[in-house]
């Protein structure tokens, strides 16, 4: 079976998404002086997690479609 | 943060063999891959240190360059590659044309990838040297090292796959930079506020870096020095075209789709998120070249007492994001030049073991005998690289550099693509001579014209006389660009015509326009048909000009 492309981007995107959230939400604040006081790590993390979901749902369900309509 | 997203990518490459050919993907991710396979190193720091030494103009690269380019491909030149099945930009030569024609265009290819493959050498290496605070040598050391064990660990196993993962990463790990850096700067019109400064230091009108045609009535009044004939001409024609029909790095990606209309469709797909990268790749420099004049000193001072345009995004990425989010846009810059200098290289490899020196040098030898000449040409590949390398400290924007080896070989190849695919009556002689001549062309030109603020040398004139002095590196680039082409088209014109035809109509089936049946989409939807995606695209792309005009 050939994997599609989707599953390891959504993987790498929700980890990464997902270590980046966590570390902003526990990380010292005054590393955010450099972004204009805004969490970037949390906020673009939740961004990054959201996009990794949204690709693995889209992959499992064309995976789920797929062997169905053969 | 560095280290996961690297252990990620290893283990992904390794454990796949699933992404074949984009038979069974959609259509937007074979567009993707299209795309990504020029969003090296040149994209990423080459187009930021454009958008901050030539300011929006650098916007024609895709607006006006780029995207008649690719939907011209899609329409009207995949046809002949898809249909003629050939593998490859030389192969197709062989067909149309014959040997010495894929010959010598394998060797201007090859020439080509080593300098892409340095120049993302370059870029790489000055990254090591502002993270890791090495010397410049030593930087250019590891670089080296670096893609020799990435080749030799099979690194472009699924170079396709890759190049989509990377995609994705470029994107998500620049847009926090753009959207940090526009904030900083009070968005749009405090850019703009910006740059007007910038405008009048350099002795321009306050709009000549936010205005993208406005101030090209003239080579005098814009950063570039170009007028509006030569940017459509140049730019526009020679350049973007040769670029994006000919370099078999892209068209490759179009050629392995799994059909005609899928194929046809995926330049125009890529087309899409194509248009849109000047907000990644432009912004980003024009944001810098901003603070660089308000803040004073953002951006080194280069040797040549010009700041160092290369740097921008460094820089930026440096200033703007936090550790966690900084480690994912270097993991993005380093992928991306990793993976451009692996692609060059692998491609010199393929390119020198399988046309020329198989067919020009030794054939006949054994498969083993070849896989060896292959690894010592990757060898090569990257010691020359390295010289190449040297070779772009000498140009504080590598856009520039690139744009003057494109010239030199996209642009005449143009010409010979053009002719061929369009008239019959071109011979493999006048293909040859003409190229040759499109080549010579732009070594004549190039040698006997500098930019301003140069010596003689690798920046040009070296020929010994000096007949003109262009005001920018870029504005030579395109002139180089043009007159290669025309050198190439007349030449290849005259020679056909005085030379018997070499092809008969029966051979050129497939390859030539008059003799290729016309494809059928009276059957589709009309909303599904490539042209309605072509025409939307360029209506888009004038859209685009006008607003930023």
């Amino acid at each position: 079976m050939r994997l599609d492309v989707r599953f390891p981007i959504g993987g790498m995107f929700s980890l990464i998404g997902a270590i980046l959230t966590v570390y902003g939400i526990v990380s010292d604040p005054a590393i955010y002086e450099k972004s204009l006081g805004i969490n970037v790590n949390l906020w673009w993390g939740l961004v990054l997690l959201a996009f990794g979901l949204v690709m693995l749902g889209f992959a499992v369900r064309a995976h789920r479609r797929g062997p169905a309509a053969s | 943060m560095l280290g996961i997203g690297w252990a990620l990518r290893r283990r992904i490459r390794s454990s796949e063999d699933f992404f074949l050919s984009g038979r069974s993907i959609p259509a937007w991710i074979a567009g993707l891959a299209f795309i990504s396979a020029n969003l090296g190193a040149q994209e990423v720091i080459g187009m930021a240190a454009s958008g901050a030494k030539y300011g929006i103009m650098t916007s024609h690269f895709y607006w006006v360059g780029a995207m008649p380019a690719m939907v011209f491909v899609g329409l009207f030149m995949m046809p002949f590659y898809y249909g003629s099945r050939a593998r490859s930009v030389p192969e197709y030569l062989k067909l149309r044309f014959d040997e010495k024609t894929r010959g010598l265009n394998a060797i201007t290819f090859a020439i080509m990838t080593i300098f892409s493959s340095g120049i993302s050498m370059y870029a790489l290496a000055k990254l090591f040297e502002l993270v890791l605070g090495w010397s410049f040598h030593g930087s250019i050391v590891l670089s080296a090292v670096i893609v020799l064990i990435y080749i030799f660990l099979g690194g472009l196993t699924s170079a396709i796959y890759n190049e989509v993962l990377q995609f994705f990463l470029i994107v998500l790990g620049f847009l926090p930079l753009v959207l940090l850096g526009l904030k900083d700067v009070g968005g749009w019109s405090g850019l703009t506020a910006k740059l007007a400064t910038v405008a009048t230091n350099a002795g321009f009108e306050p709009g000549a870096w936010s205005h993208s045609w406005k101030y090209m009535d003239s080579p005098s009044h814009n950063p570039m020095g170009m007028e509006w004939f030569g940017l459509v001409m140049g730019l526009g024609f020679a350049l973007s075209f040769g670029y994006w029909c000919t370099d078999f790095l892209v068209v490759q990606r179009a050629m392995a789709a799994g059909s005609m209309t899928a194929a046809r469709r995926t330049p125009l797909i890529a087309a899409v998120p194509k248009m849109l990268m000047p907000v990644l790749v432009i912004l980003p420099g024009m944001l810098a070249i901003g603070l660089h004049a308000s803040r004073g000193g953002f951006l080194p001072i280069g040797s040549d007492g010009q700041p160092e345009y290369n740097l921008a995004i460094p820089m930026l990425l440096g200033h703007y994001l936090p550790t966690g989010l900084l480690g994912l846009g270097l993991t993005a810059l380093m992928a991306s030049f990793m993976s451009g200098m692996a692609g060059n290289v692998t491609a010199f490899n393929s390119v020198w073991t399988y046309d020329i020196y198989q067919t020009h040098i030794r054939p006949g030898q054994t498969d083993a005998h070849y896989l060896r000449v292959g690894h010592a040409a990757t060898v090569f590949g990257i010691c020359a690289s390295v010289v190449a390398a040297y070779s772009a400290t000498r140009f504080n924007n590598i856009l520039d550099m690139l744009q003057l080896v494109f010239s030199f070989v996209n642009g005449p190849l143009f010409a010979t693509f053009l002719l061929g695919m369009f008239w019959r009556r071109t011979t493999s002689h006048g293909a040859f001579y003409g190229l040759l001549t499109g080549t010579i062309t732009a070594a004549l030109h190039y040698g006997l014209t500098l930019p301003q603020g140069s010596v003689p040398g690798i920046k040009g004139g070296f020929l010994g006389a000096v007949l003109h002095v262009y005001p920018s590196e870029m504005a030579l680039n395109f002139w180089t660009a043009l007159f290669a082409w025309t050198g190439c088209f007349v030449a290849t014109l005259l020679i056909s015509l005085f030379t018997k035809r070499t092809k008969t109509d029966d051979e050129l089936r497939g390859l030539v326009h008059s003799l290729t049946p016309r494809i059928q989409e009276g059957h589709m939807p009309w909303y599904k048909r490539p042209v309605t995606l072509g025409v939307g695209i360029l209506v888009a792309s004038t859209i685009l000009n006008v607003i930023f005009w």
